[in-house]
């Protein structure tokens, strides 16, 4: 019997894993996919946000604020990395320009005292390649980059690293409340926990339903990206974001962890929970609105397009409860700030946890928790002596690399998975160098071999 | 010390460039290759359709690039060299066991080749799933892994590319279902469909654009437009096959300047890039040529290089830009340089976007200095000849396709 059933494993679920299996709680972390990050967590844009645009006194807020601050102090532990971008919420209309100040009073409102208000003038100095329609900008200094599978691989190794169970390829199917502990139907064995907390993302609507008459709908809201290669990096600094309209947050250009330049997400409702498909019209309107930003990511060449689905609600803020007598805790509506808020999001937990259900201590690390770098901004092995064969050569990623990443205590367990471990085949040519060989090493460990031999 | 030479890529430009400046007695030569074999795209490409010109039989890709290394076992090759970064004046940045390093070189060339457009930026709508390859990673999984990744795929595209990777199927025992084409005819040469369609019984639908991608873990089908009719094909793979781009990225990232059309580098008459050290020759300046065609440029660069290295071959004080416009896509050499050796009888390289039938003019400002009626398709060379060029003289240089 656990003290803890955390039903999935996105970054939300992972943190939550990680928090209690800190506290000394006996954790077991259940996701239906061959991996974790195989829902919402899988694409979002990498962004660790200070909030500083968060409806003011929501929960969303608090757990940015207080995620955002435990990413910094836990991040060197974990071996994670901060690129310092900062973002510039930039204003293109006359329109956008009088919004500037009121964005700049909620975030100091907000506790980000440090955001402020810049001309044309300075903002072509800051970002030389910008559109010259640029009219102003407010800066918000805080704004980083981070990796977004890194972070949450991490967080589950962490989990792992102090006890917790992963079990991967573990749906939740059903289950039972005896009065003080639930038994969990699934698709692998029966899971017994004296607490059940629901992460389950898009799916947590279905999940609750089976504790009770959920108090909300999961209304997945997909969000297309496109990603540019290294050559579009430098085009700017910071994150450039729009002013946001009543609907949506906008579509933001931010450089990523490994090198590259994203821009989107699109905000479309839908309604599969599984399924989040690229559009070409949107995708080319993406690139579009890219170029109207920074007119020199013309030719520049794209290196991924990929579609994520946020798991919003009908409710603007978080959808976080305990319920005492059911030994139920629900964790929903976590839509695009999940990667910032995910640690507060934990502490928030534990919180209702402890005040609800359990005290929880401390416990000991059984090994290392520190993942391998991804990110461009730190050392990365194929710059060391003796690295071993480089397999991907856009993204440079050794052989090394991907067998540790089959090996690591949570391994890779199919292609996607690996990709998100390694960086392998995430690059410009998306395979066509390298894939054969990434197969030749990784398809032994995988439990569906996708490639068989053929018979000459 | 610096090199004389360091050439990037282990392939037919790059090999024969090497031999070549052995043969001009220039033997401090050291050729890089990232992979851990050399022989560049050649040697996973199992089909007997190289070696006629260069070693006068019919070779598969493996045995082509085996004569080709023979060929240079005098040269200095170094392959699992990793070359990250290209600097001024020939200094390069290189990753190996001995971690990262700064050499340089007298003279660089690059002959890192091309690579097809995998799906991502073709922007094709639906799910993500596994099985969707481009032919060189088929190419590869098939002949150096002996893989099976499916059993009944698509290919997109009719580049003679598309037809290679038909034969690679064949080898692994897979039969393909269709060859998808958008254009209203095969992308190459005649022949190729009618082998498809009536040696190996695969059905070649032109007009056909590739509209979705559908299954969630595999491949479940592709969703077609044909004639404006949706159809959908069960499949459980997809080859992705041609529209080869060069592989650019370190020259993206460098000081040298970087042609649009082509997406290589800019070169001159001698194959000199925009920083006179620095040459490139084969598939980097032109998606795509033969291996036979990128391995005579080799030579050619190589010749270049060793006049270059003699003294032979003066620094430019004049570069003249050759423009184009649409439909015209690109044109290689994109400069002549107003030095030896004068561009008279050299054929210019070029290509167009769709088919065109038109009058092909070379203008000098406004003026009609030379012109054609031409028929050009898409991926076939249209030849240019420079005699009329006259180099000395400043001016706009423009060479254009108006139809009719």
């Amino acid at each position: 019997m656990f003290d803890v059933a955390v039903i999935g494993g996105g970054v939300v679920g992972c943190a939550v894993a990680q928090r209690f299996a800190v506290g000394g709680a006996t954790t077991v972390l259940l996701e239906r996919g061959s991996d974790i990050l195989s829902g919402a967590s899988k694409g979002n844009s990498g962004l660790l946000h200070t909030g500083f645009d968060a409806p003011e006194g929501s929960l969303e807020l608090r757990c940015m604020r207080s995620g955002y601050a435990e990413y910094l102090a836990l991040r060197k532990e974990l071996n994670l990395p901060l690129i310092e971008t900062g973002a510039l919420v930039v204003a293109w209309t006359e329109a956008d320009l009088l919004k500037l100040p009121g964005i700049v009073a909620t975030a100091h409102r907000n506790g980000i005292s440090d955001v402020h208000q810049i001309n044309a003038r300075d903002l072509s100095v800051r970002e030389p390649r910008l559109s010259k329609r640029a009219l102003g900008a407010v800066v918000v200094p805080g704004e980083h980059v981070i990796d977004p599978w890194s972070s949450p691989l991490a967080y589950a190794e962490r989990a792992h690293a102090h006890g917790a169970q992963i079990r991967r390829q573990c749906e939740v199917t059903g289950g039972t409340f005896t009065g003080d502990r639930w038994e969990l139907e699934t698709t692998d064995q029966l899971v017994i926990a004296r607490v059940v907390i629901n992460c389950a993302g898009n799916y947590a609507d279905l999940v609750e339903g089976i504790n009770r008459q959920p108090s909300f709908a999961i209304r997945p809201r997909k969000g297309q990206l496109v990603v540019f290669d290294k050559a579009a990096h430098d085009l700017c600094t910071a994150i450039i974001l729009p002013v946001p309209t009543a609907k949506s947050k906008g579509v933001l250009l931010a450089r990523t962890a490994y090198g590259n330049l994203l821009i989107g997400p699109t905000a479309e409702e839908q309604e599969a929970r599984n399924i989040a498909t690229t559009d070409e019209a949107a995708l080319r309107a993406l690139i579009e609105f890219g170029r109207s930003v920074i007119p020199d990511l013309e030719g520049c060449f794209v290196t991924a397009a990929f579609a994520g689905l946020r798991p919003a609600t009908q409710f603007k803020d978080y959808q976080i409860h305990a319920q005492p007598h059911r030994r139920w805790i629900t964790v929903a509506g976590i839509r695009s700030t999940g990667l910032t808020a995910s640690l507060g999001i934990a502490q928030y937990v534990a919180g209702l946890y402890v005040e609800n259900f359990a005290p929880l201590g401390d416990a000991v690390a059984e090994t290392q928790t520190a993942v391998p770098n991804l990110a461009e901004v730190n050392p990365r092995p194929y710059q060391q002596v003796g690295h071993g064969e480089i397999v991907c050569h856009c993204e440079l990623v050794t052989a090394g690399e991907i067998e540790a990443a089959l090996t690591r205590p949570l391994p890779a367990r199919d292609l996607g998975g690996l990709r998100r471990r390694t960086r392998c085949m995430m690059g410009r040519c998306q395979g066509f160098y390298c894939q054969w060989r990434v197969m030749q090493l990784a398809s032994p460990y995988f439990a569906e071999n996708p490639v068989r031999p053929h018979a000459t | 010390m610096p090199h004389d030479v360091i050439i990037v890529g282990a392939g037919p430009a790059g090999l024969a460039a090497a031999c070549r400046l052995h043969r001009s007695g220039i033997t401090d030569v050291v050729v890089l290759d990232r992979e851990q074999w050399p022989g560049g795209v050649p040697r996973h490409c199992g089909h007997r359709t190289f070696g006629i010109r260069e070693f006068g039989r019919p070779l598969t890709g493996p045995q082509y690039a085996e004569r080709m290394i023979r060929r240079a076992q005098s040269v200095d090759i170094r392959t699992g060299v990793s070359v990250t970064k290209l600097q001024p004046d020939g200094h390069v940045t290189i990753t190996s066991q001995q971690g990262v390093e700064q050499i340089a070189a007298r003279r660089v060339l690059l002959t890192t080749g091309a690579r097809e457009t995998p799906r991502a930026p073709r922007m094709v709508s639906g799910t993500r799933p596994s099985g969707v390859l481009t032919t060189g990673s088929l190419q590869q999984m098939v002949y150096l892994a002996g893989m099976r990744p499916f059993d009944r795929p698509v290919i997109i595209g009719s580049e003679l590319v598309a037809f290679s990777a038909l034969l690679t199927l064949r080898h692994a025992g897979i039969k393909a279902l269709a060859i998808i084409e958008p254009g209203s005819r095969i992308t190459a040469r005649r022949p190729c469909d009618l082998v498809a369609r009536w040696l190996l019984g695969i059905p070649v639908l032109t007009g056909a654009r590739l509209v979705a991608i559908h299954g969630a873990r595999q491949v479940e089908a592709v969703e077609i437009e044909q004639t404006g009719k949706r159809e959908t094909i069960a499949c459980d793979g997809i080859v992705f096959s041609g529209q080869f781009v060069p592989e650019a990225a370190l020259i993206q990232t460098s000081h040298l300047e970087l042609d649009r059309g082509t997406g290589g580098p800019v070169i001159d008459q001698c194959w000199r890039c925009s920083d006179p050290t620095y040459f490139a020759a084969g598939n980097l300046l032109h998606p795509i040529e033969t291996a036979g065609v990128a391995y005579r440029e080799g030579a050619a660069a190589g010749a270049s290089i060793a006049a270059s290295l003699r003294g032979a071959l003066r620094l430019p004080d004049r570069r003249v830009r050759i423009h184009v416009v649409s439909p015209m896509r690109y044109i290689y050499p994109q400069v002549i340089a107003n030095s030896a050796p004068p561009p008279n009888g050299l054929m210019f390289n070029a290509r167009v976007e769709r088919e065109v039938r038109g009058r092909l003019t070379v203008r000098f400002d406004d003026e009609a200095v030379w012109s054609r009626h031409i028929h050009a398709l898409p991926e076939r060379r249209v030849r240019v000849p420079a005699a009329g060029l006259a180099v000395t003289q400043e001016g706009h240089w423009e060479v254009r396709l108006d139809p009719g």
